[in-house]
Formats: structure tokens, sequence, C-alpha cells
């Protein structure tokens, strides 16, 4: 199957996740990463979508708040729409949730400084196709790095996401102060997931961890290669 | 306008600097080409005081590929790819506006390593600042090191390069003048290195990324002169950086250098449009042509004086091959950033710039660049100090180690600096192997099983009281960290921090230094490949310590790497090295004398660089054969701080020891050349010591929760490693927040 990541012009993570699903994911599952500049609007030939952490336009304003007008982000709401796996990271999940794919916001972290440090996740859910190979309850350790990542929604959401198991994932160690240890969520139709910290940073034992690899082989062996039977060469070469 | 004393002056120019411009010129410079001549004669741009001193560094070896003269250095690490690297100051800066001039800090240096088509892959930076907390001058301080923090934060995080390491120090003597030193490395192909050596007469001048506006303008001078009560008129001349700007900027260029278009390419750093446009012309032994009028501009109605010495942060100038400027505009355009051809290669090597239809500079490359003049300032005399040589007759016993060593680790120099580095993204890439808070830092290659270990190291107390013995004693502990990490050093950069060169004392000092740091990088085989040097470091007459700050880096297979924390207990500990020499005369130095005596007297460690060799090359075969559970070298606090640093809160460490003259001596001794090693195959590492004819004593065994220290008749130390923990990890937000409540 063929994931697509989409580069914004201030991504950063674009390259650590095509790394994470090119090279520590076991061939076995027979996926494979491309990029997609942020003006395409052509997603027809990918199977899965990845908005990758970064500063997507310099996000000098609210994060992700620029990023929701990109036409690239036009395609990655029908493709949603249509049942497709959206898949967002630290940036990623900021541009979801202004794009109103995922409720509620990511503020400022509650002490208002970045943080980059190793935090430990519990699995909430193993329904949904980024969770499938995990166990509910499952500890996975991966790093966060952003400064805004305080998890924020109204009473009436955050019971809701709970009611409807859309907790995705929550902090033991909750290093931004994120409403009820929310790392990340799913929409109601579980095929779109927005998680604070960077499962790409934690796929290869050399870096530390290997908590990340578990959502990566959960994506890459839930969601059928249909696209990507048809598509040939690659979309956009940005390397 | 004409040229009177006062204007001479204002430049920063003696009136001998002027009669040579004349001379050169072979008439009086027009205001403008006053203002050229000033920035590019800069202490800054032109290292006038010290390039014939800078000379006496060693610059070449096996590995280097580009030594000193270029935006960076460049070495080669094997498999067709090279590594681009070099440090480089903003301390006055950061010191006027400390969150801009530190993030144009690292906005500098990451454009001088992808300038040469490298892509940066680490920064690691080195923070001097005056004492926080219960000071006239600690509110101010801590100002200063949180928006120095922020800044570099700031810029690293979202440019998209992780910052793996560094140091910072307090002493008195940087509150008025913090040190901003920042490094960065990058990688790229052997054959895709890019130099700032313009050719090709006829070919377009491009000029890419910001717009020109009027920030920065004398930066260069300013980082040239000491701080008056004045200076903070000029923040002004600070610039103000954009990293998302830089961003777009490093992946236009490294695509626009794929098409194969591009000549030369130079960033616009220090003296901006000015530098870029002389130094690539004469590197070149050509001339440049230039028209200010379609430049791009932030703000209307600037003069051709101001659009020269603008330091707008994140522009490029660069040379294309005539004919081929549109696949350069491509790349660029898709970009969205700026990129208009500004002028043209010439053959009669002048700079000459023309701005709305005049000509208002016309000056020979080379009389800027080559010519500026070069002053062998008087040094014969001793280097400035003021500490006393002898110890004090009576050093004062202790009150009690425990207390003594939990102050230590939780001193402002030695305590975890975790509130600072958590604040910069030290992962991203997925590079890093080993990150902020050990001996070096480890990054790994991709592209071949190589990684990249990193050291930065600077000694100020150490170089204060000699400074040659300091200069070396930093090569020598960065080397060290290198070797305890399982690399080998193979090359060099420095950042030379020191006060006013034209006070003899001062200039003695930097002399001493450099010969110091040539004898140790010759010694240890890490030729120096580029650098800086950060001159008139004073305020109101009071100067630093003279702070010559060593990046030293090694190559190693990449690897999980030996930790510096214990991993079991029941292992040996050795003390490869040995215990080493710990006097009354050399204790001045310490931490211990500075902390808990609050004095300085003496002289710093000894260091006997055949032994330290020795012991590198000793500690990299043990680490090679995996006879080592951890690893971690001694240096600030001796010993007993080192011991506390390799214990976490589950292991600790029985230690015995012989008491030497003194007990505080032999526990917090600062003396060089030793490793600490657990194992559970001492045998074997005792073999490999006796081969290469270093001590490795065995000093004791680890164990569960606690830290004893003694000599099995007393107990000298005798402490938690919670505790030790507890007073590690909390110093350093408890300053910071007990500061920020009050």
């Amino acid at each position: 199957m063929k994931v697509g990541i989409v580069v914004f012009p201030g991504s950063n993570c674009d390259h650590d996740a095509w790394y994470a699903i090119n090279r520590n994911v076991p061939h076995s599952l027979q996926s494979e990463a491309e990029f997609i500049w942020h003006d395409s609007t052509d997603l027809s030939k990918v199977d899965a979508v990845l908005l990758p952490g970064g500063f997507s336009y310099g996000d000098y304003l609210r994060c992700g708040a620029i990023a929701r007008f990109s036409p690239v982000m036009n395609a990655v709401k029908k493709f949603a729409a249509g049942g497709g796996t959206v898949m967002g990271i630290c940036n990623g999940f900021q541009i979801l949730v202004e794009a109103g794919l995922l409720p509620g916001a990511l503020l400022r972290n509650q002490d208002l400084k970045f943080v980059c440090r190793e935090v430990t996740l519990r699995t909430e859910t193993a329904d949904s196709p980024f969770t499938a190979k995990l166990r509910k309850g499952q500890l996975l350790h991966m790093p966060v790095a952003h400064g805004e990542g305080r998890y924020f929604a109204d009473e009436h959401t955050l019971d809701t996401l709970e009611a409807e198991e859309r907790v995705a994932f929550r902090y033991i160690d909750n290093p931004n102060g994120s409403m009820r240890d929310i790392a990340g969520i799913l929409n109601r139709e579980r095929n779109v997931l927005g998680v604070m910290p960077h499962p790409e940073r934690a796929c290869d034992s050399l870096m530390g961890s290997t908590g990340g690899l578990g959502i990566f082989e959960s994506l890459l062996s839930s969601v059928p290669a249909l696209a990507s039977a048809q598509a040939e060469g690659p979309l956009c070469a940005t390397l | 306008m004409t040229i009177t004393p006062e204007l001479i002056e204002q430049h920063q120019l003696t009136p001998a600097e002027y009669q040579k411009i004349v001379s050169l010129l072979g008439r009086e410079p027009s205001y403008t080409e006053l203002g050229v001549f000033s920035v590019m004669w800069s202490e800054h741009c032109s290292y006038k005081s010290s390039r014939l001193h800078l000379k006496k560094l060693p610059t070449t070896g096996k590995y280097v590929v580009q030594g000193p003269g270029e935006n960076a250095g460049i070495i080669g690490i094997g498999g067709g790819w090279v590594i681009a690297f070099k440090i480089e100051s903003h301390n006055h800066p950061s010191y006027i506006e400390p969150f801009q001039g530190a993030a144009t800090g690292v906005g500098g240096i990451l454009r001088d390593i992808f300038t040469m088509g490298a892509r940066p892959i680490a920064v690691m930076d080195s923070l001097r600042f005056g004492p926080p907390g219960n000071s006239p001058t600690g509110e101010h301080n801590l100002r200063i090191l949180t928006g120095v923090v922020s800044g570099i934060a700031h810029y690293g995080n979202c440019f998209g390069v992780p910052t793996v390491g560094g140091e910072c120090i307090f002493e008195d003597c940087y509150s008025a003048n913090p040190l901003v030193n920042v490094f960065a490395l990058g990688v790229c192909r052997e054959n895709e290195i890019f130099y700032a050596r313009a050719s090709g007469v006829g070919n377009p001048v491009i000029y890419v990324g910001a717009k020109t506006g009027r920030d920065g303008i004398h930066g260069a001078s300013m980082a040239s002169a000491e701080f008056t009560e004045e200076s903070k008129q000029k923040r002004p001349n600070v610039q103000v950086g954009d990293p998302f700007l830089e961003k777009l900027l490093l992946e236009a260029c490294i695509e626009a250098m794929k098409t194969g278009a591009i000549v030369a390419i130079q960033d616009m750093g220090a003296a901006g449009l000015t530098s870029s446009s002389c130094e690539m012309g004469s590197r070149g032994g050509v001339g440049i042509d230039i028209d200010l009028d379609r430049v791009p501009q932030r703000e209307s109605g600037m003069t051709a004086y101001e659009m020269l010495l603008s330091e707008s942060q994140e522009r490029m100038l660069l040379v294309a091959e005539m004919g081929r400027e549109d696949e350069v505009f491509q790349v660029f355009r898709k970009w969205g950033l700026d990129a208009v051809t500004i002028g043209v290669v010439t053959p009669d090597g002048n700079l000459r710039v023309r701005h709305h239809g005049e000509l208002v500079a016309e000056i020979p490359n080379p009389a800027l660049a080559d010519e500026a003049p070069r002053y062998d300032r008087p040094h014969n005399v001793k280097p400035y100090r003021k500490a006393r040589l002898e110890p004090p007759s009576h050093i004062p016993g202790s009150k009690g180690l425990n207390a003594d060593l939990l102050r230590l680790v939780a001193s402002p120099d030695l305590c975890s600096k975790r509130w600072i580095w958590e604040q910069y993204d030290y992962l991203v890439r997925t590079n890093t192997i080993v990150g902020p808070g050990s001996d070096a830092a480890v990054v790994r290659v991709k592209e071949t099983g190589t990684s990249i270990a990193m050291s930065l190291d600077g000694n100020g107390r150490y170089c204060y009281l000699d400074p040659r013995e300091g200069a070396k004693l930093a090569v020598a502990e960065c080397c060290r960290n290198l070797a305890t990490t399982g690399a080998t050093p193979v090359a060099a950069t420095n950042n030379l921090n020191f006060g006013n060169p034209e006070r003899p004392e001062i200039m003695a000092q930097l002399v001493e230094a450099i010969e110091g740091i040539a004898e140790a990088c010759t010694f240890f085989e890490a030729p120096i490949t580029g650098g800086n040097v950060s001159l008139y470091n004073e305020t109101l007459g009071e100067g630093i310590y003279p702070t010559p700050v060593l990046g030293i880096i090694g190559l190693m297979n990449t690897a999980v790497p030996t930790p510096v924390k214990f991993r079991s207990d029941g292992a040996s500990i050795l003390l490869l090295g040995g215990l080493g020499a710990n006097h009354a005369l050399r204790f001045g130095s310490s931490q211990y004398a500075k902390v808990i005596l609050n004095q300085l007297w003496g002289l710093p460690p000894e260091l006997n660089m055949a032994y330290e060799k020795r012991v590198h090359d000793c500690v990299r075969e043990i680490l090679a054969d995996g006879l080592a559970e951890s690893a971690h070298d001694l240096s600030d606090g001796g010993l007993a701080v080192a011991l506390s640093e390799c214990c976490t809160s589950e292991i600790g460490a029985g230690i015995r020891i012989e008491a030497g003259e003194r007990v505080e001596f032999s526990l917090f001794g600062e003396a060089p050349s030793r490793i600490l090693l657990s194992s559970s195959e001492p045998a074997r590492i005792h073999e490999i010591a006796l081969r290469y004819d270093v001590e490795c004593p065995l000093v004791g065994v680890t164990m569960k929760k606690q830290l004893q220290i003694g000599d099995g008749n007393a107990m000298w130390i005798d402490i938690a490693t919670a505790d030790l923990k507890q007073s590690f990890e909390a110093s350093l937000p408890h300053l910071l927040h007990t500061h920020n409540a009050g």
C-alpha cells in the first residue's frame, strides 16, 4: 500500500515519517511512502494520507491555522469523507483540528514552553486502523516535541470522545496539561487519527525506543491497497 | 558628504586605517565606501588582531577536505560523504536582545553549513551567563538566559535541526557579557560540495531569500567594540530572524544546487551584501557589479549605504551559469522566495555598486577582503590574571562532605540542564543516538554506517589561571568525551572569546590560548577547519575570562552506544587513568573551590597529553570489545560528582579509595585523563589497560540506591541516590522558578 506524506513548506518530520515507513517497518507489509506537495489536489494514487510534524507555513499565527486553507487540505477532507485513512502527527494533528476533521483545539503547553522528551502512552482502544495491532491498555514509549500540544475541548465533547471510545492514546505522564491526559483522538468514523507524540521517532532501537512501530504496522496492515494498484511512479519528488 | 575625522572615528577606523583606504583607492572614499570598509575591516570580519596568530593552528589532516577560509570546514567520513561544520558566536547581539540575538546566531551558522551544499543535521550550543538567583544582577542574568534559550529553541525547532548538546556555565564575568556560541554540522555528498568562489565573466549574480531591510546595520562593527552605557541604543543593530524563511531557503538552495546551474554561493551574514559579494569575488579573483535598484527591499527610501550594510537575515547571493538563470528562478518560485539577478561577474576584480543609475562604490575586492589591516598587537606581558598563585595558608575544612556533594551537584554549572535542553527538539530528523546530557552527542548519518560524535567544551576558570594550559585542557576534555563514547577525533572548530586585544595582557591571553590549542590539536590529531574569534567581550572596561570554546568531532561505527549511567548492581567500578594527582595548588581552579569555598587560586589541573591520549586509545578498545556496561569521564567536580552522574535512582555505588593529602582533594579534585567504567569483566579491562600502560584501579562496586565513598575506615560520602538525583534535577527549575515568582 502507498502512504502519501503531505509536505508543507515548513514540514520537518516528513523525511522521518518516510524513513520509518520505508526503512523501519517490516518489508513483509509491502508498504511505501511518497511525498505529496502542499499545492497538490490529487490523492487518488495513495491508500492513506499522513500529515507530518513541523511548522506547516511557519505557524506564526496559530499552528495549522493557515495550512487548513491549503489546496491539499481540501483534497484531504474529501479523502477522509470518502472513508480514506488519515493520520496527523504533531503539527499534522494541529492541522486536522484546525481543518475541522477532529474536534477540540491544541493550545500552548501549560508551562508555555516547547517540550521535547520521551513520554509513556496508554493505548485506549484497539478498534481503529491505527491501533488494530495494539492491545487496549498497552503502554508505548515515544517522544513528544511541541510547543502547542495541550488538548482542549468543552466537557460535552470530551464526554462524547470518551463515550464513543475515540480517545486513542492517553499520557501516563502528561507533559503539556492536556485535558483528561489526551494524546491522540479519532474522528467518529475512526478513519482519522490525530496524535501529538511522534511514533515515527520511535521505530528504531538506535533511537532508544520502538514504541511507535505498532502504530505504523497497524495502519499499514489495516488499510487495503486499492489506489496504489493503479499508481505508477512518484507523485511528487521533493527529496 | 565630506569625510571628517569624527565620521572616521564613528566608523571605528583609525586615522592610519583611513590613510590606507585612501592609498588603496587612490582617492578619498565616498560615504558609502567608508561604510563598506568599516565593516569589512572590522575585527569581526577581518580578524585583524588574531589572524597572525591563527596561522599557528594545525589545519590539515587526512580527513580534511576543506580547511579554514570557506563558510565552514569540511571533512570526509567515507563512502563518498562529507560533513561540514563550524562554530560561531553571537555574543554581543545576545546581550542587547537575547531572544533575537541567539535566534539569529543559530540562523547564521546554519546558513554557513547549507551554503556549502550540506543539509544541517545537528546543532550544539555553548552558553555562558552571569549567575542567576540572588545577586544584584541575578534577575537580569535570568532574563538573558531565558531569552537566549527560547531564541535558540524557536529557530532550531522550526527550522528542523536537532539541538543535540552543549554546555552552560555561570560566572560573574559573563553578567554583562554573555557568550552564545553555536555549533552546527551538516552532511552532503563529496561531489556536491559548493564553494563561495565566483567565476565566469558574464555570469549573473543572483540574490535569493528575504528582502533587505534596515535591520542589523553595522552589526559587525558593533561586535567589534566594547560595551558602554549607550549600548542599549544599539538594539536596532540586532537582526530579526525568521526560521520558517530559513527552512524554505535551505530547501530551495539544496534543490537549486541539484540543477547544476549554480557556480558559487555565499550566505549574507555579517556585513550582508557587501561581504558576500566582495568575498565571492575575491576568492574567485574576479569582480562583481551590482545594481542596488534590483535588490528586493522591505522598505522604501533605503540608501546605498543602508542596503550594503544591512544584515537582514535569511538571504543568499549566488552566481549562476549564464543562460541557466531560469532553472534557478523556477526552484525559488516553487518555494515562494525572491530570486533576482542583481549583478554580473566582471573580469576586473572590482566591487562596483550602482544605485539610481549612479556609481556609489567602486573598490578592488582584494582591498576589502585581503588588504585589511593585520596587527601584531603587543602581547609580551604576562596574561591578565588577578587570582593569587599560592593556595590560601588555610583551606577551610569541609563542614560536611555529604552536604558539599549535594551542593555541588545542585550548583548552576554542574546541575542538570534538562530545563534548557527539553526546550530544544533534539530528536527531529531521527538521527540522534545520544542526545543532551551525556559526555558527547552522537548523530548517525543514515546514508552510511558512520555516526558523528561531537563535543563542545571550554573552561574560563582554567584559562584565566593559565590560558595555554586551559586551552589544552579543553581540547583534551573534548577528545576524552569523544573517546568515552567510542569515537576517534578527526577535526575541530574553535570559538575564541576574549576581551579587548588592544590591551597587551588580554592579547597575551589570546596568543597563549591559541598556542595551547595549536599544540593540543596537533597532538590529538584534531586539525582546526574553521571557527570564529570574538574579541572586545568587555563591558565598562571589565573583561570576561579568556574563554576559548572547542568543538571537536569524532567518527564511530553506528551502534547502540555505551551509556553514561550504571546499569546493574554488583558490577565492578574501575577508574581508568587512575586517581590522578590532586594538590592544593591545583585545587583552586575546581568547582569545589568555586561553589563551596567561593575562591579561585593557583593553577588549572596538570595535563600529560601523552598519558591522556593513551587513556583515550585504551577506552576505545575497551568499548569496542563491549567490556564496559557504562563509561563516563571525570570533569568538573571531580570523582564524586562524576560518580553521582553515573548513579540512577535505582543503582548507586560503593567506592573505596585512599585518602590523599586532603579528602576533599581526592573527592573533588579535577585532574584530567580519568574515566569511570562499570563492568562485569574487570580482568579483561585490566589486561587492556596494562597494554596501554594506563592505571586502572578497581575502586568499587555498583549497589542498590546508595552512593558511599570512603577509605575502608571512614565513610566520607553516604547519600541515597534518589537524593542526589533530586538535587541534580530540581536545581535549575527551582532557581528559575523562585525568581519568576519573586
